[in-house]
């Protein structure tokens, strides 16, 4: 079965005619050709497909294309400023050392910008316990931590 | 100090890709009228296949092609080469039974893959697979690596007692007679618990046929492409080296897991010709769970005799250890070269034997995985010295210390060479940062709150900077262990140098990039590192054994050497100076003794536009290459020390306090090797605390295939570290460095475990230490 989603993806307007089966991760990865969000579990374990729907931090691979019909979507790609200035949990990120080999970081920044609108000053712990949802299997996340709170700082 | 050079923490030129989303990584690319394959897996630990039947799946739609077995072996492939031939005690090779591509008449292992789908899109692929009807006759499974050589079935018809090889290394009679004369002996069984490495991008492989040009491109997710390259197309599918390009672009981490050729990616290459399409495959997480190679997998009892002053007079190990149902590629070397040779440690134990049994089971493939063999020999040495401090009544310390090697070059009984170290510095160092001395303090404190707390020390050894090619061939590898690089320097003096060495989260786009700036005197930026791809890389082995800076970063040191001496003569001619009377620094050739000079990028645009040259006697152009043979390995080494809170009424382990100082020789970016550091000490304190892969003892099912059942580190599951390092450089390369990848794994297991059973008082708890294993000990304690 062929649906019809319209959704704002990065603040442009997208439509298209998918089967009503695509998960949003496979939309932005396969239809935008957007590839910054990553599948690491397809079960909703590991976070790296996490991108933002109408502003809350949501697993990709868990959510089907059409229910984000009508959302606002942002993905890594829409984070950094028109002119590829970072978002400053972007820059946090390179700053601290908060990535190795990338493949969760998109998942990680987009779940670290949602915790600034939820808990601005949060502590190491409370960061800890924020990123429960997004592994990552290089860092020991101590950088990770750190550059969260340098990042919700700034 | 150089702001961006050698020793400088600066920030990844990585970075920027990965955090704005503009990495590639094997699934992000996508090649024009691509095909899709998914893999028909057995659903049985180990089974006679009688017949494929797919002739319904054939027909659904979107299906381009279905391959079994029989149609890979009908083409005159054979099956995936193991690099390195061990040899049994009694001088018989071991077992090399065929690991076929897709399994012929017997699958041996829950997800063995037994055909391959080719399809217009995924869901088709995914679908049709699921109709394709294999008709097995169901057999008895072996499972457990402690009893596999008695169990009734064989894995292999080759191998009807499931044995590959029974390895011996050292002097067993000098043990036996250390033990037979010792004042005491301590002894301990212990189990290295099974892992999945668990990169967290799966595998991935896209294959390509071009007919215009008979040749391949493969895209995969690997951590050395030109190995990759030489073993499928000399070993596996006789296609001409020269006609197949292996790019492995951003690998989202591999941890050993993607050393490895594996069945996937030769399938698609083999099919891709006949498809005449481009096939892409991706694991999805229960795949990779089921058909990555694991690490670890050992069962081994170890006996330490010592004198009455505690020094060790001999150690005796005897270790089984679970190579799965087909050896992959580097599988037999791990626990035998890799192990056996670091069980000294870091001590001066005069004899010391190692008895290993290798067992194939209808399990996985067990190879390399982060440390490979040394966090086993660490585990074994470091729980054997706790335990012997406790028999003994020593202080853990004080035991280690008067059984440190202390002068240096230092020949061990089981065939190393340690070329520096200093061991005391580095325990007083991590001593001084856990504060030891006020443990007893803390743990009186803990009492009072009904808390139980131990502390734990684990002073490793490791063998990194693999590896002299003599000595790893006499040893039985199959293959040289140098590395190569290029330094191409551009007419504007602009660098891109190229590496054999390939980065999967480590940083080298960074760090190779100080090293080369530094020596050149020109800022990073000028400098670009190119690796992962055998069309641009002149030849490479890879990343693996924390040997890239050590191995490749000396091919590189190299080849800037052979830049800088080439410039020397053209700034003479330029100069009109002697060879000899130039001197290059900063950036800058300069006649010694004067203020005559000419800059690196003048010289190099000389060399491109030879008007003024002297080209009777030298020939244009600045690109030089190198390869770097090391001649020993690097040990890095250091002193691990845990402290733990552990709660009675639950088993709960909290890590209070961690401390890792570590000798990694020079640094060339601290930043990035404490990232290392932090990464090798989670998946070290996973191992302890929280990993282990569990197969149904009877039906041979993984039980832990899914992030809901094997448990992964989160971000609240650990402490923040204590980080320090101490350096002694190494005397054998240009650079000093070690190697720093591995250590925090290999050192870290046996610190956790010694803090846990001292808090608990038992001699031994299995990792992973679970609250519920911690409970039911003190419950037997009790």
């Amino acid at each position: 079965m062929t649906v019809n989603v319209t959704m704002k993806v990065n603040g442009q307007s997208v439509t298209a005619a998918i089967a009503a089966s695509t998960l949003l991760v496979d939309f932005i990865r396969e239809h935008l050709r957007l590839t910054g969000t990553h599948v690491g579990c397809n079960t909703a374990q590991c976070g790296a497909c996490t991108v933002h729907v109408n502003g809350r931090a949501v697993k990709s691979c868990n959510l089907l294309a059409a229910q984000a019909n009508g959302a606002e979507v942002t993905t890594i790609e829409g984070l950094a400023a028109a002119d590829g200035t970072m978002h400053p949990m972007q820059a946090a990120f390179k700053e601290h050392h908060g990535l190795q080999c990338g493949f969760c970081t998109p998942g990680m920044v987009m779940s670290a910008c949602e915790l600034k609108g939820k808990l601005p000053n949060a502590t190491d712990e409370q960061i800890r316990e924020a990123l429960d949802g997004n592994m990552c299997r290089c860092t020991g996340y101590q950088n990770i931590v750190k550059a969260v709170k340098a990042g919700l700082a700034a | 100090m150089k702001a961006d050079g050698i020793g400088a923490r600066v920030t990844r030129k990585e970075d920027h890709r990965f955090l704005t989303g503009n990495g590639q990584y094997t699934d992000d690319i996508s090649l024009p009228r691509q095909t899709y394959a998914a893999f028909v897996r057995s659903p049985h630990a180990h089974a006679k296949i009688n017949g494929v039947d797919s002739a319904s799946a054939a027909a659904m739609p979107g299906v381009v092609a279905i391959f079994t077995g029989k149609d890979i072996a009908a083409s005159g492939i054979g099956g995936l080469p193991c690099g390195w031939l061990i040899h049994s005690k009694d001088g018989t090779p071991m077992k090399e039974p065929p690991h076929h591509i897709l399994a012929v008449d017997k699958a041996r292992y829950v997800g063995d893959q037994v055909a391959v789908v080719i399809a217009e899109t995924l869901e088709q692929a995914r679908a049709a697979a699921e109709a394709v009807s294999v008709d097995y006759d169901v057999l008895p499974a072996v499972v457990d690596t402690a009893t596999a050589s008695k169990a009734k079935a064989s894995v292999h018809d080759a191998a009807a007692d499931n044995v590959c090889y029974v390895w011996g290394h050292g002097d067993a009679a000098a043990v036996d007679k250390a033990i037979a004369s010792a004042h005491h002996v301590s002894s301990l069984d212990i189990v290295n618990n099974r892992l999945a490495p668990n990169a967290i991008e799966p595998r991935a492989a896209n294959a390509a046929y071009d007919k215009s040009s008979d040749s391949y491109t493969l895209y995969v997710s690997n951590q050395n492409p030109h190995v990759e390259r030489l073993l499928m197309c000399a070993f596996v599918l006789g296609i001409p080296e020269h006609k197949m390009r292996v790019i492995a672009p951003d690998v989202g981490g591999g941890f050993g897991s993607k050393i490895f050729l594996y069945a996937e990616e030769t399938v698609l290459v083999w099919a891709s010709k006949r498809v005449g399409r481009p096939i892409k495959w991706t694991a999805d997480r229960m795949e990779a769970f089921l058909s990555d190679a694991h690490g670890r997998d050992h069962v081994t009892n170890v006996q330490l005799a010592m004198d009455a002053n505690g020094k060790f007079t001999g150690m005796k190990v005897t270790t089984t250890a679970n190579v799965g149902a087909y050896l992959s590629t580097f599988a037999s070397s791990v626990p035998t070269i890799l192990y056996a040779t670091l069980l000294a440690g870091q001590y001066t134990t005069p004899a010391i034997y190692a008895e290993v049994t290798a067992v194939f089971t209808n399990t996985s493939p067990v190879d390399a995985y982060r440390g490979a063999g040394r966090p086993e020999a660490t585990y074994v040495v470091e729980r054997i010295v706790e335990t012997a401090a406790r028999d003994m009544k020593l202080d853990p310390a004080e035991i280690r210390r008067r059984n440190f090697i202390t002068t240096f070059p230092y020949a061990t009984p089981v065939g190393l060479t340690y070329d520096i170290g200093d061991y005391p510095a580095c325990l007083d160092k991590a001593l001084k940062l856990a504060d030891y001395a006020g443990f007893p303090a803390r743990q009186a404190e803990a009492k009072t709150r009904g808390k139980l707390r131990g502390i734990g020390l684990s002073s490793y050894i490791e063998a990194c900077g693999l590896a002299p090619s003599n000595v790893a061939g006499a040893l039985g590898a199959r293959a040289g262990l140098f590395e190569a690089g290029e330094v191409r320097v551009h007419p504007t003096g602009k660098v891109t140098v190229f590496t054999g060495s390939h980065s999967h989260g480590q940083g080298h786009e960074t760090t190779f990039a100080q090293v080369v700036a530094d020596k050149l005197g020109i800022p990073i930026d000028d400098v670009d590192i190119q690796h992962g791809d055998t069309g641009k890389v002149l030849f490479g082995m890879g990343t693996y054994g924390s040997r890239s800076l050590a191995v490749g970063g000396s091919a590189i040191f190299k080849a800037v050497d052979k830049v800088i001496a080439k410039g020397k003569k053209i700034a003479a001619h330029l100069l009109e100076a002697a060879d000899t009377d130039i001197e290059f620094k900063d950036g800058v050739f300069k006649v010694a003794g004067t203020d005559k000079n000419v800059p690196f990028a003048n010289v190099a645009l000389t060399a491109y536009v030879p008007h003024n040259y002297p080209l009777d006697k030298l020939e244009p152009g600045l690109n030089e290459n190198a390869f770097y043979d090391p001649t020993n390995f690097t040990y890095p080494a250091g002193t691990h020390i845990c402290e733990v809170e552990v709660d009675p009424d639950t088993g709960k382990t909290q890590i209070v306090n961690f401390t890792a100082v570590d000798d990694f020789g020079n640094i060339i970016n601290p930043m990035i090797v404490e990232g290392q550091v932090h990464g090798g000490l989670a998946q070290g304190i996973g191992q302890a605390l929280l990993e282990g892969c569990v197969y149904d003892s009877e039906s041979g099912q993984l039980l832990t295939a899914t992030y809901m059942d094997y448990a992964m580190p989160r971000a609240d599951d650990l402490p923040n570290f204590q980080v320090a390092t101490h350096v002694t450089p190494c005397t054998h390369n240009p650079l000093g460095v070690k190697g720093c990848g591995e250590a925090g794994a290999i050192g870290s297991p046996a610190a956790l475990m010694n803090a846990i059973t001292h808090a608990v008082g038992v001699k031994d708890i299995a990792m992973p230490a679970t609250s519920e294993r911690v409970w039911r000990a003190l419950q037997g304690r009790a």
